[in-house]
């Protein structure tokens, strides 16, 4: 047997053996899934207990190096464990802000303590990070950031606001983008800050979503002392790192365009609305609609896989990459639009059991959240522009 | 006939909109909303309403009304789709009121037109059954007996159901699920024995109910139209109640739509306000386009109701298909082009997108009407 069909061997019989039955399931939804953290507050056992066992192997992480807690896979066996995990069905260990945007740019940019001391509590999922970037007049115009951070010898006082925090009242630690230095054009004087959110002067403020929720806060920082050790790259030097996140970030927004497997929204369809004796669809502007959907989501899920094949085969990562925050979340938007067509009334009810508690109207108004986070679809769409197509400013 | 407004319907515009701007902003949705109102609308603004008559206003002047006719009451629906005020107009004063105008018989025009004139009920139709709008679908069925009929079914999105007076249910005394014929509308005393009404929540902070009717005893007199044959009656029904719902969507995605150009002319990224950005510029100019032909099929197609011109059920289908597909859009770039501010509930934006889709979806979605347009077309 080849190395890898043992590691798969392996890996499916560690997997049947340790993942719990309940975490077969797809979470419902963000609030539903595990995101580790000092106050972790697990809604079943079991989310802790897989998490756990996930990350005794570094496998929350799997693709990070082994000396920080990861689980030191190559691609191939990556590919492999994931294709293990879908075969039965399992949930993702742990949602993190930690593994999908700080870890990556901790390994490249972090110093060795840094690393050291964040990675393994980010791949135990003990520690819980949320992003403070966006501030009021600094959304897409980023660079623009005003929270400043005053040079005090051995620390950093922090004043300032940042808005949309994603979970900045959940999180245990923020990465932070102030300003060190005015004098220079806005990309320059942006320092990059790891900081506890349990410091004092930080507060935050829960924001409501248009789908019920408060995933997001504004997160007010008054007189916060954050020790030099806790700088990230050099002064000043924070806007390559945070561009740097931010494709990380938008790599892991454009999964949710990636359909998952399960019933597909045409089966889904044509259960609900019926065929015609030839069995397609009988509401014909919908299955049009539907088929367009599906085949986009094809091509897109091909698509994902040429350009990872590609830089697999050294071939580097080429320009198609760059579409996909856009394309993903386009078609996340479409997915769910779409599936308040199929579902009629059964996706407009709010409350209560018989609507699953509004499941499908809440996720649907959420996924209008997917093209502006991370950077909105006109910022994509300028990207591409300047960047892939070399077309001027 | 002309396509626009005289001076007397423009006026009717001009002090409906004030009115609402006034009385029933979107922030009385949302205290609706929040204070979770056990009637989901204000009853002192319903009789304000009255007391201008709007409930009336299609209404025959011989059972109470004004009868100013459908363009009336599409200009009043197209101002409370700006405001979204929540009050009966769309469930009894667009829908009820016309089916007992248009298929009531005498004594049941004195019993019900007067009291919907004068603000004094509420009367809902019962017609949705499944997840989608399929009336000739309808399942629910009245039995003859020597009382009159026995109803038994099930019914969803009725509006306004949990504080009506009075059902119009829509049930089969002939044929099967699927025929034209054999459909049949009753008059149903929402407390008859037999009548189960929840209110549902729904994404729109609007009402509706479900209503389930077990053994439920009417009299002969319940039925509303010729026995088996009131699918017709339904279909002009429901075309009238497609109109105003097109108007509501045509003042609420104007109203979303001037919202947005408002903040594209105030907020500033880059040091420049974002309305400068070629990207959205030319997403608003064509919305504009948009809504200006929705402005234009609307009032053709209200028109057409108070002429009593035969195209009448190509056009609401029209009408309510270009609405649901303008709505959406408008909608949905409202959010985009506000960033994150838009996905806040703070923010009015959000109440825009969730009322349009429970309009579209009502009585028959961009599909179903797209479909109906066709076929009414000829192919
Ligand atoms: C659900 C959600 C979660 C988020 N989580 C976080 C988080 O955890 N941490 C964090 O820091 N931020 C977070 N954000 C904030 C997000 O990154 C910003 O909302 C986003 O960058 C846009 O900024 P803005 O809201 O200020 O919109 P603006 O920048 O004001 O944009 C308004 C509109 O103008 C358009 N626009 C702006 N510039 C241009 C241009 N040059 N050309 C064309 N159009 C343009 C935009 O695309 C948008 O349509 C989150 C946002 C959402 C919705």
């Amino acid at each position: 047997m080849s190395e890898i069909e043992q590691f798969r061997e392996e890996t499916r019989e560690w997997l049947e053996a340790n993942c719990p039955a309940s975490m077969r399931t797809p979470a419902r939804g963000e609030e539903d899934a595990y995101w580790g953290g000092r106050n972790a507050n697990p809604a079943n056992p079991d989310q802790k207990v897989w998490c756990d066992a996930m990350a005794s192997r570094g496998w929350t992480a799997p693709h990070w190096p082994k000396e920080f807690g990861g689980g030191g896979l190559d691609k191939e066996q990556l590919k492999v464990l994931r294709q293990e995990m879908a075969r039965i069905g399992a949930r993702s260990p742990l949602e993190s802000f930690g593994i999908s945007m700080l870890g990556p740019a901790l390994l490249k940019f972090g110093n060795e303590e840094q690393k050291q001391e964040h990675l393994p509590k980010i791949v135990r999922g003990e520690i819980r990070w949320c992003q403070g970037y966006s501030e009021p007049n600094a959304g897409s115009d980023l660079a623009s950031l005003q929270t400043r951070a005053e040079d005090k010898g051995d620390h950093y006082l922090v004043n300032g606001q940042k808005i949309w925090t994603s979970y900045a009242d959940k999180a245990d630690w923020i990465f932070c983008l102030v300003r060190t230095d005015n004098s220079g054009t806005k990309h320059e004087g942006i320092s990059f800050l790891l900081f506890d959110m349990a410091s004092e002067g930080v507060t935050t403020r829960p924001i409501k979503l248009i789908s019920g929720s408060s995933p997001f806060c504004e997160t007010f920082f008054d007189n916060v002392e954050v020790p030099k050790a806790n700088l990230m790259g050099e002064e000043g030097k924070g806007w390559t790192i945070a561009k740097y996140l931010l494709t990380h970030e938008r790599e892991m927004i454009s999964g949710f365009g990636v359909s998952g497997s399960g019933r597909s929204l045409g089966q889904t369809a044509a259960e609900i609305v019926g065929t015609d004796a030839t069995g397609r669809l009988r509401d014909s502007a919908l299955r049009h609609d539907v088929a367009q959907f599906q085949l986009d989501s094809l091509a897109f899920g091909a698509t994902m896989q040429r350009v990872g094949d590609e830089a697999k085969a050294g071939q580097g990562l080429g320009a198609a990459s760059s579409i996909f925050k856009y394309y993903g979340c386009e078609l996340n938007k479409r997915r769910h639009e779409l599936n308040l067509a199929v579902q009629g009334e059964a996706a407009l009810g709010w409350d209560g059991e018989l609507y699953n508690n509004g499941a499908m109207p809440r996720a649907w108004l959420r996924s209008k959240g997917n093209s502006i986070e991370g950077g909105t679809l006109e910022v994509q769409l300028n990207i591409i522009a300047k960047r892939v197509l070399g077309l001027p400013d | 006939m002309a396509l626009v407004l005289n001076e007397e319907q423009q006026m009717l515009k001009d002090s409906a909109a004030g009115f609402l701007a006034e009385k029933a902003p979107v922030s009385a949705l949302r205290a609706l909303r929040d204070s979770e109102d056990a009637t989901g609308y204000s009853a002192d603004l319903w009789r304000e309403m009255a007391e201008m008559g709007w409930p009336g206003i299609a209404v025959p002047e011989e059972f109470g009304g004004i009868d100013y006719g459908y363009v009336g009451l599409g200009l009043i629906l197209e101002q409370a789709g700006r405001t979204l005020t929540a009050s009966p107009l769309q469930s009894t004063v667009l829908v009820a009121a016309t089916a007992i105008s248009h298929m009531g018989s005498q004594a049941q025009k004195e019993q019900w037109l007067p009291a919907i004139a004068a603000g004094e009920k509420v009367v809902s139709l019962a017609l949705q059954e499944g997840a989608h709008h399929a009336p000739e679908q309808t399942a629910a069925t009245a039995a003859a007996n020597d009382q009159g009929f026995v109803l038994n079914g099930e019914k969803v999105l009725v509006l306004d159901g949990h504080v009506a007076d009075c059902l119009i249910v829509v049930a089969r005394t002939a044929g099967e699920p699927g025929d034209e014929h054999g459909i049949s509308l009753f008059l149903v005393d929402s407390n008859a024995s037999g009548v189960s009404v929840a209110r549902r929540s729904m994404v729109d902070s609007r009402n509706a109910a479900a209503v389930s009717l077990k053994d439920v005893q009417v009299g002969a007199d319940a039925l509303l139209g010729d026995l088996n044959e009131g699918s017709g009656g339904l279909s002009y029904t429901l075309d009238i109640a497609n109109l105003g719902l097109a108007a509501e969507l045509l003042g609420l995605s104007q109203e979303a739509f001037e919202r947005t150009m408002e903040y594209l002319k105030e907020r500033k990224q880059f040091g420049v306000v974002i309305g400068s950005f070629q990207g959205l510029k030319h997403r608003a100019a064509e919305m504009f386009a948009e809504l200006e032909l929705c402005r234009s099929l609307v009032l053709k197609a209200l028109q057409s109701a108070d002429t009593g011109d035969e195209n009448l059920p190509a056009l609401a289908s029209a009408a309510k298909a270009k609405l649901s597909q303008v709505a959406q859009r408008v909608t949905n770039e409202a959010v985009q082009m506000h960033g994150g501010i838009g996905m806040t509930d703070e923010f009015d934006i959000g109440f825009f997108i969730k009322r349009a889709r429970v309009a579209q979806h009502t009585f028959g979605d961009y599909n179903y009407h797209l479909d109906r347009y066709a076929r009414l077309s000829g192919f």
